[in-house]
């Protein structure tokens, strides 16, 4: 019993954790400073799912928290420190809405998912049911810095930690299978997006990985 | 006994994986675009032997059933007779300089292996594998969008890429939460992923739960589709990459995404406390449907044009779908059919069309019957079939879903037929301008290949014409089973 409320208590902070942090990014308004914040959201689902391995006595799990550590959390931020430093962008983040009013649809969002996964999820265990509405929250809040930002590089950011949301809805799911297999492939997935900005810019001498600055070619435009 | 040996299922699948690594390694053009050909043939005669042999069994992974094969056939044959076109117009590709031999195997390699990943999606038994698959196709159509490397090129894969993952994100969760829904019934692992499994429990999972999931895959799934609001990726995405891979995203990716839809569309209509999935489909096949037809006389690009008329025409289907009953399903599949033969052939005119005009403004094309008869009336049949004017496949299948429509919900016909009129002037309006008139633009002739577009097109009027009494009874079959 004792036991019991221990692995509930700290699952339970750090996706809560998470959830913070999601937070966090809505408001950096330097590219650098979204890195560190992104790297430090991978770092806690890092812990989240090896938690999750522990507890649930599923040593696979281990595999997908180690990708979290070291993929997510060391290389991709580097390597996108890196290109930013390239492509000289590391001033500043053009946010589409204001901080105020993103907060605010966060804070909307949140709240809309925890009504909605708790309310549905009634039946579940506890754990599993916190769990989801946790990540769902993650998820949403990864799609709205995906929706603020124009910049490609924080787009980027923005997906990566919704996809952290999917990584930690999917271990807290007892049992399903298929997750490593998951993990990897958002993986490579990412690993080509990466390597798509970075070679978008130097092969193709692009002025911006602005996406706004791109609309003007589709030739719709009236 | 030997018979036996040879399984179909694993012949989808192997024949493109391996052709895939082949064509990556192998040089040249003409040897590769051939080995192209060769093996979406083998594919696709691979998926008809499964019309004859005898089915496997459901196994974890593997699901053969009446609903798959139409699709695997569809898609197969779509397949193949988009390589025989993409042969030819690679070769003016490579001629013009847009490609590089680098490219063009990279381009033969990711054409298999897009082939791999739909046919996968429709024969796994796992709704997890599905997800993978559906990814894996997603993936290798957005690398080849952006294979020209144009800026408007890399903006398309950029944003097809940026919405096609947020689908595929709704889509994880969605699935995460079926299972989440299963594991209490089904039992934990494996099983409660397997969708036969599923849609014997159904019935007894949390009906709420089994809600939510749906929400997440309509959007995510629906996405792919290339439903509005979701569907900004698609008419850039078809214009900016090459035009076989044009006629494969309209005629066959939509359709995977599509599949999966119905597959869950079913595991909800069996539990019997869960919303039923019929008015959100309805509606938003309708809002595909009109806002679609509005858009389609603002296009000046003629392969945008044709874009715009893919998501209406999904709308239409999903409609169908969603009204449900053994009438509309029936319509329904038929239309997913017709849809796919149709625009694909339009395609494969477009494709030609717009090498040899030097362009794809909708303004700088006229006359194409007097310079180029064949690809010109190819086109005029093609549009007129896709407007939805007898004797052509399309039409009955659009006055199936309309008269089934009208028998139920008067209201709603109402709507369906104001966007059909809409969408068919407007499509009616561009095909005068563009193969009539005085004749504008290169008039040099064209090396095309004809007979992918003509095969496609004498289908469809058969089918406009009379429909095989087995291929009547085989879609009545789905069409109850889709429920």
């Amino acid at each position: 019993m004792q036991m019991h409320s221990l692995s509930f208590d700290v699952s339970h902070t750090l996706a809560g954790g998470l959830v913070l942090i999601s937070f966090m990014m809505l408001y950096q308004d330097r590219l650098y400073s979204l890195l560190n914040v992104f790297a430090f959201h991978a770092l806690v689902l890092a812990l989240s799912v090896a938690w999750q391995a522990y507890v649930q006595n599923a040593p696979h799990l281990y595999i997908t928290a180690a990708i979290a550590l070291v993929f997510k959390a060391i290389v991709i931020p580097v390597a996108l420190h890196r290109i930013v430093k390239q492509l000289g962008i590391h001033r500043d983040i053009e946010s589409a809405v204001g901080i105020g009013p993103t907060m605010l649809a966060g804070m909307a969002l949140v709240a809309l998912s925890m009504v909605l996964m708790l309310r549905v999820t009634a039946e579940a265990d506890p754990l599993a049911r916190e769990d989801l509405a946790f990540a769902l929250s993650v998820v949403l809040l990864g799609l709205l810095v995906m929706v603020t930002r124009r910049n490609a590089v924080s787009q980027v950011v923005g997906f990566m930690s919704l996809e952290n949301g999917l990584v930690l809805a999917a271990t807290g799911a007892k049992g399903m299978p298929l997750v490593v297999e998951i993990s990897v492939a958002f993986s490579i997935l990412i690993a080509f997006i990466v390597i798509g900005i970075f070679l978008f810019r130097i092969r193709e001498r692009f002025d911006s990985v602005d996406v706004s600055a791109l609309d003007d070619y589709r030739g719709e435009r009236r | 006994m030997n018979l036996h040996a040879f399984d179909p299922v694993a012949a989808v699948l192997l024949i493109p994986i391996g052709a895939a690594a082949l064509l990556a390694i192998l040089p040249g053009y003409r040897l590769t675009a051939r080995l192209n050909v060769v093996a979406s043939l083998a594919t696709f005669l691979s998926a008809l032997s499964l019309l004859v042999i005898e089915r496997p069994q459901p196994t974890p992974y593997v699901l053969v059933d009446d609903l798959n094969i139409v699709f695997i056939v569809l898609n197969t044959f779509v397949g193949f007779t988009t390589s025989i076109f993409s042969a030819s117009y690679i070769a003016h590709e490579l001629e013009a300089g847009r490609l590089t031999p680098v490219y063009l195997r990279f381009y033969h390699a990711m054409y298999q292996t897009m082939m791999f990943g739909m046919n996968l999606a429709f024969v796994t038994n796992n709704i997890g594998l599905m997800w993978v698959a559906v990814e894996i196709a997603t993936l290798t159509t957005v690398l080849m969008v952006g294979i020209y490397r144009t800026h408007a090129a890399l903006e398309a894969a950029w944003k097809y890429f940026i919405l096609g993952s947020v689908g595929i994100a709704f889509a994880l969760f969605g699935t995460i939460l079926v299972y989440m829904a299963a594991r209490p019934v089904v039992g934990e692992g494996q099983d409660a992923m397997v969708w036969t499994l599923l849609v014997e429990h159904a019935a007894h999972f949390d009906p709420a739960l089994l809600n939510v999931a749906f929400i997440f895959l309509f959007l995510g799934y629906g996405t792919k589709v290339g439903l509005a609001p979701l569907h900004a990726w698609l008419p850039d995405a078809h214009a900016e990459g090459p035009t076989p891979i044009s006629a494969v995203l309209s005629g066959l990716l939509l359709n995977v995404a599509l599949y999966a839809l119905l597959r869950f569309k079913i595991l909800l209509a069996v539990s019997p406390n869960a919303i039923s999935p019929g008015p959100l489909m309805v509606t938003i096949g309708l809002v595909s449907l009109v806002f679609a037809a509005f858009m389609l006389y603002r296009r000046r690009d003629i392969k945008r044009l044709f874009a715009y008329s893919s998501i209406e025409h999904m709308g239409i289907i999903v409609f169908a779908f969603g009204m449900g009953g053994p009438l509309a399903n029936f319509a329904g599949l038929l239309h997913m059919v017709m849809h796919s033969l149709t625009k694909s052939a339009i395609f494969y005119a477009v494709g030609h069309i717009s090498q040899v005009k030097g362009t794809q403004r909708i303004n700088r094309i006229r006359g194409l019957t007097v310079t180029h008869p064949a690809l010109g009336w190819g086109l005029v049949v093609g549009v007129v079939a896709i407007a939805g004017l007898p004797p052509l496949g399309i039409f009955m299948s659009e006055f199936l879903v309309v008269s089934s429509t009208f028998a139920r919900q008067p209201l709603l016909a109402i709507v369906l037929v104001f966007g059909l009129l809409l969408a068919f002037g407007a499509l009616l309006l561009r095909l005068t301008s563009v193969a009539f008139g005085n004749p504008r633009g290169s008039t040099a002739p064209v090396e095309a290949s004809y007979v992918p577009m003509f095969a496609h097109l004498s289908l469809v009027l058969v089918a406009g014409i009379y429909l095989p009494t087995p291929v009547v009874i085989w879609f009545q079959h789905v069409a109850t089973l889709l429920g």
